[in-house]
């Protein structure tokens, strides 16, 4: 049942910044509701009423370790489609590796 | 350069389009979830910041621009690309506030109601990503002739 609840706030969540992203004008100031803590805002909520604020806290330690990762992969990514002149799909897909990679190195540097 | 609501690019995108973010969206938190249950919260709370929406949102982006163009009879691809070079620039500036957000909810969290840490760390990602946006749009005018 709270998978349920996680999948109906996620969505509801990144929706709702989507929306947001697509009514915004200019470009580069809508592009800052593509990395909106969304996913975070329903994780961490949940995580706080099912297993505790201690858990919540170390899981938002961790993720200033996959923002970092996050800087790497987008600007990866601008790189790929502006002087690459990659596909949008294409760029954003293959930067992934950025982010695994980063968000591992930094992971076993800082937190492990 | 001056921020706009338009109400009607909303109304230019498709339902089935909404119908994926709002999958994409639903799966990665539900996947962030079991790794965090699984892995534990040093694992899990690192894919709160994994950039699984972004590929879908950027490529509508950059399709939308290309219908845009294409309606006008041009192919529109050049111009996709542009709007999507854009656009991730901006989720550069967007996930450095990222940075900001998990730091205040991991100050702001044991001292504090959730709602109300939650809601200072969102607070915190918008007021450092607008403020970021601001210093580079800034710089950005000078250099123009």
């Amino acid at each position: 049942m709270s998978f349920f609840f996680r999948f109906l706030m996620g969505g509801l969540l990144v929706s709702a910044f989507a929306v947001l992203a697509d009514a915004l004008k200019p470009k580069t100031f809508a592009g800052i509701f593509a990395a909106a803590p969304s996913v975070a805002l329903a994780t961490l909520a949940l995580a706080v009423s099912l297993d505790g604020k201690e858990f919540a806290t170390e899981q938002a330690r961790s993720m200033m370790v996959g923002a970092a990762a996050f800087v790497a992969y987008a600007v990866t990514c601008l790189q790929f489609i502006a002087r690459l002149r990659w596909s949008p799909l294409r760029a954003a897909t293959a930067s992934l590796i950025v982010w695994f990679a980063s968000a591992a190195a930094l992971w076993l540097l800082l937190l492990r | 350069m001056w921020i706009r609501f338009n109400s009607a690019a909303i109304r230019r995108t498709k339902p089935q389009e909404y119908a994926v973010r709002f999958v994409f969206g639903g799966a990665v938190t539900f996947f962030a979830g079991l790794i965090a249950h699984y892995y534990g919260p040093t694992m899990g709370g690192l894919f709160l910041a994994f950039p699984a929406i972004f590929p879908a949102g950027v490529t509508l982006i950059a399709k939308h621009e290309e219908r845009k163009r294409q309606r006008a009879g041009l192919s529109g691809k050049l111009r996709g690309k542009a709007a999507a070079a854009l656009e991730t620039r901006g989720a550069v500036i967007g996930a450095c506030g990222l940075f900001f957000f998990a730091f205040a909810v991991h100050t702001l969290l044991p001292t504090r109601p959730t709602a109300t840490a939650l809601s200072l760390a969102t607070l915190a990602w918008l007021a450092t990503s607008v403020m970021i946006w601001c210093l580079r749009s800034r710089r950005f005018q000078r250099r123009l002739p």
